[in-house]
């Protein structure tokens, strides 16, 4: 018996040792995961950038009241900053680092904003650009015509480079001091080109000409050297973080300084992550979408009380930002028919979906889809002579001409695309009273992707068509020809073929921006070509999902502010392209900063 | 002993190469095209997509026709060069998932660990005690059958939203400069303690209510009787069938260790871990090959190791094993 509990004691004293062992081994495991992402982002560029990269090495952490914290725009690790990889750039890589020629307004009038240029001007087929004096790159050379020619010469050269496309029609640019004359060959494609000026970035050509043309997308450039306002200063596996550069040209020439000096962009989360690290006041600056926002902005009695902000205080909450439409195959029977495209345009009622799946944070569409930006565009006599509104009674008028035969037909989202999960249930309920039998299916994005490049669906939702400045790309997305046996491009997913409108739509690409007498008659005949054959039916635009916390930062982009009306939003081709700084720049620290 | 030894490394070996060609094909049988998909995101007039294409199929190997391209995944792997992630393009497949696997290592081994410690003894003392019988099995049954997403939300809720105790997302406060400090790694274990307690909770259900049926087996067994017969204490003989029980315990505590590097993908998920479950899950829904290749490798070696650790410690614990080794029966 004593033997025993001697025994016992031992190998209690034994257990509790191995416990403290697994504890300790733990610790140790996470202190070499904070070796690991150490290490990783050890491999910054911490020196040598700018003079004040030491400071803010010695720190643990970056300091609260000096930083904002952003998130809802980068989905996998930071690990390029390499502006040509548009697919996975990490954010801020075109915006904060890498800097277009001009930016992109579309809250004020759709105009252009000078950037890096001063100013462009056309003359006959030739644009003139003259590059902005004293902008430095953040190796302390200064930025010349030189390197803005070689930007849009790389696009016209390498194949590889995802603005090729927009300068086809450029047949040289050349540098004179900070003057480029960038000279067309035939008729200049005034549309896409205009594209290539806020989209695309200037690269610094001591430094790309040194890229192999073949390695233009694989070259990571984790070390970049832009112009724009802030520095890459650390990253690892679920953040990167961006300090102020003090060099930026946009201060003394703007007028424009940052109330932050740091900038850290944290990985995305689920939506309940995001929604409880926003409400908590983890981040800042949220571009999520985050289902009942709406809730916390109108909250506490309409007071807003959860400090929630968004670009309007009432629905739909949002700037829209593209267009969800009902995508037919319309290479397929039944939807070859425009009758049966048309059933289905009258049977759907938008506004439920609004309200019962969005809670009003979107709106609903324009027959026409195109954008409220586009506005001044919309031709109104031709929506009032063809366009469509909910009303089952005609839909089944239109159905009983369309040949349909009662066959089943799939409707096809994203899985895990919850809003418009809900959205087809929605739609699917909506064709089913008027005697269209449609089944919602949720294949992974990736399926789904393989499905609309390849012809190989029923119906979809889709959202191909973005902010724009105009709505030639709009048309383009609807109306580019040929198809071929994968449409690879995100453009005419619906396989919908009319040379007549394409002609159009080409027609407008080669016509000078000034000329808008020409360019209204083209698009208003395109909108009403659009409305008689519904190749596709637009449903409800989605937002440009923003909502703020006003805890640490305030003054965020509103519609009714007087000093912050700028696009609210981080995203690929936000940033960078639209007037995302402007909003950055113009954010105030809260008055009295809880901890 | 060195017969049984070489037999195991062989029958081992043989399924590692089966384990990997299984992991390379059903990747490649899976339909859709990932350049294409990755390419999407990018939307390419013709001319820039034919071009773009090429570079990455060329980066990829997908160009390449199978055979060969098997034969290449074979030579990458023994080199270490696991290749290029689609979903993170281009970053190393082998740098994602050494980033991810500490923090899938440090939240699973201690919970599978712990749990099956605490969870044995509840099981254990479950068997002789009605009054803990009572509670520890329908405990047990409530834990075990809890689904992880669940039991993440929930725990998230009340411990981040409602009570504001610990953090609900991430592995570290963002903001955090990754560094061998106090602050640091305080803060990685504030963020470590709810995803490794969703995982620790499920897991000890199992555990006792797995162990509690064995000693009761064990205790109505053969031999226990026959000890009892011969007058032995109830101490010793709950001893006996506790070592007894402890045998299927450990293996299922061997299997649960080998696949640990698999991550658990929906509590790394629910908390936004950026573990290698959470790899998993990104790698399946991007079509990412050869991410998915990479994860695969390392759970077929887990699997594989911890199932030869167990062998040799079976060998220790179990004589029967011993004594079969040795052309005896038991």
């Amino acid at each position: 018996m004593n033997r025993d509990t001697k025994a016992m004691k031992t190998r209690q004293a034994g257990r509790r040792a191995a416990r403290w062992g697994i504890a300790a081994a733990a610790v140790l495991i996470l202190a070499s995961a904070s070796a690991c992402t150490s290490s990783s982002s050890s491999s910054t560029p911490k020196t040598g950038t700018s003079p004040t990269s030491s400071s803010s090495a010695t720190l643990a952490g970056y300091p609260r009241a000096q930083t904002i914290y952003t998130s809802g725009t980068m989905y996998s690790p930071p690990t390029t900053w390499n502006p040509f990889n548009v697919g996975n750039y990490a954010t801020g890589a075109q915006g904060l680092i890498y800097e277009p020629l001009f930016l992109f307004d579309p809250i004020h009038n759709n105009s252009y904003m000078p950037w890096l240029a001063t100013s462009g001007t056309w003359s006959g087929s030739t644009y003139t650009i003259h590059v902005r004096d004293n902008v430095k790159w953040s190796n302390g050379t200064p930025l010349t015509g030189a390197d803005v020619a070689y930007s849009i010469n790389l696009a016209r050269t390498n194949a590889l480079d995802p603005y090729h496309a927009n300068v086809a029609s450029v047949s040289s640019a050349t540098a004179n001091g900070n003057t480029v004359t960038v000279v067309f060959s035939g008729a200049p494609a005034y549309s896409e080109f205009q594209d290539f000026l806020w989209e695309a970035p200037i690269v610094n050509q001591a430094i790309w000409s040194k890229v192999p043309a073949a390695q233009l997308i694989t070259f990571a450039d984790n070390h970049p050297v832009g112009t724009g306002p802030m520095l890459l200063d650390t990253y690892s596996a679920t953040q990167e973080a961006y300090k102020l550069n003090p060099g930026w040209w946009g201060t003394p020439q703007l007028g424009l300084s940052f109330k932050f000096k740091y900038l850290v962009d944290v990985l995305n989360g689920s939506n309940n992550v995001e929604l409880a690290a926003l409400s908590a006041g983890q981040i800042d600056w949220s571009n999520n979408f985050l289902p009942g926002i709406n809730q916390l902005v109108s909250g506490l009695g309409g007071a807003g009380g959860y400090g929630i902000s968004t670009f309007y205080k009432n629905s739909p909450y949002m700037l829209s930002a593209n267009t969800a439409w009902l995508e037919p195959n319309t290479s397929k029977a039944p939807m070859s028919n425009v009758n049966f495209r048309k059933a289905m345009a009258y049977a759907i009622n938008p506004a439920q979906i609004v309200s019962a799946v969005y809670g009003g944070i979107v709106k609903a569409a324009n027959p026409t889809g195109l954008l409220p930006t586009l506005n001044s565009y919309i031709d109104s006599s031709a929506v009032s002579q063809y366009g469509f509104s909910y009303n089952p009674t005609l839909a089944k008028q239109y159905l009983a001409k369309s040949g349909y035969t009662g066959q089943n037909l799939t409707l096809e989202v994203p899985q895990g695309w919850t809003d418009w999960m809900a959205a087809i249930q929605v739609i699917t309920s909506d064709l089913q009273a008027v005697g269209i039998h449609v089944t919602p299916t949720y294949p992974q994005y990736s399926a789904r992707q393989n499905d609309l490049i390849s012809g190989n669906y029923d119906l979809a939702i889709d959202n191909n068509a973005q902010l724009d400045s105009s709505p030639w790309s709009y048309f383009q997305r609807v109306y580019q020809l040929p198809i071929a046996a994968q449409q690879t491009a995100q453009l005419n997913w619906e396989r919908f073929t009319s040379q007549t409108d394409w002609n159009l739509v080409q027609q407008a690409g080669t016509t000078p921006l000034t000329d808008t007498a020409k360019l209204t008659s083209i698009y208003n005949q395109l909108q009403s070509d659009f409305l008689q054959q519904l190749p596709e039916i637009p449903l409800w635009y989605n937002g440009a999902w923003f909502q703020g916390n006003n805890q640490y930062w305030t003054n965020y982009p509103s519609s009714n502010s007087t000093s912050n009306q700028w696009t609210p939003v981080m995203w690929r081709n936000y940033l960078g392209a639209m007037t995302s700084i402007y909003a950055l720049a113009n954010l105030k620290p809260a008055p009295a900063p809880s901890s | 002993m060195r017969r049984y030894l070489s037999r195991k490394v062989l029958t081992y070996l043989l399924a590692f190469v089966v384990g990997v060609t299984i992991d390379w094909g059903i990747p490649h049988l899976m339909p859709g095209d990932p350049v294409q998909l990755y390419l999407s995101n990018f939307s390419l007039k013709p001319a820039g997509y034919a071009a773009m294409y090429k570079m990455m199929s060329q980066a990829f190997g997908t160009n390449l026709p199978l055979w060969d391209q098997y034969l290449h995944y074979w030579r990458g792997l023994l080199t270490g060069n696991w290749g290029l992630s689609f979903w993170d393009f281009p970053a190393q497949v082998s740098t994602l998932i050494f980033q991810a696997l500490p923090y899938t290592l440090a939240l699973l081994v201690p919970a599978i660990t712990l749990s099956y410690m605490l969870g044995n003894r509840l099981g254990a003392a479950a068997a002789r005690r009605k009054v803990l019988d009572n509670s520890v099995l329908p405990g047990g049954y409530v834990l075990q059958a809890m689904p992880y997403p669940w039991l993440a939300l929930a725990l998230a809720f009340l411990f981040g939203e409602v009570w504001h105790v610990f953090p609900v997302s991430g592995p570290y406060d963002p903001g955090l400069i990754p560094a061998f400090s106090w602050t640091f790694i305080s803060s990685l274990l504030y963020h470590w303690f709810l995803p490794f307690f969703t995982v620790f909770l499920v897991s000890l259900g199992g555990w006792a209510i797995g162990m509690r049926n064995l000693v009761i087996y064990e205790l109505e067994n053969d031999s226990s009787r026959y000890l009892r017969a011969l007058g032995a204490s109830e101490r010793m003989i709950r001893r006996y069938a506790y070592r007894n029980a402890s045998l299927p315990q450990l293996s299922g505590l061997a299997l649960a260790l080998g696949v640990v590097v698999g991550g658990n993908i929906v509590t790394e998920y629910a908390f936004s871990y950026p573990g290698l479950g959470h790899l998993i899950f990104e790698a399946i829904s991007n079509e990412d090959f050869f991410l998915l290749q990479g994860i695969f490798i390392f759970i077929i070696i887990g699997v594989l190791v911890a199932n030869f650790i167990i062998d040799i410690v079976f060998v220790i614990t179990d004589p029967r094993t011993r004594l079969g080794m040795q052309g005896g029966s038991a």
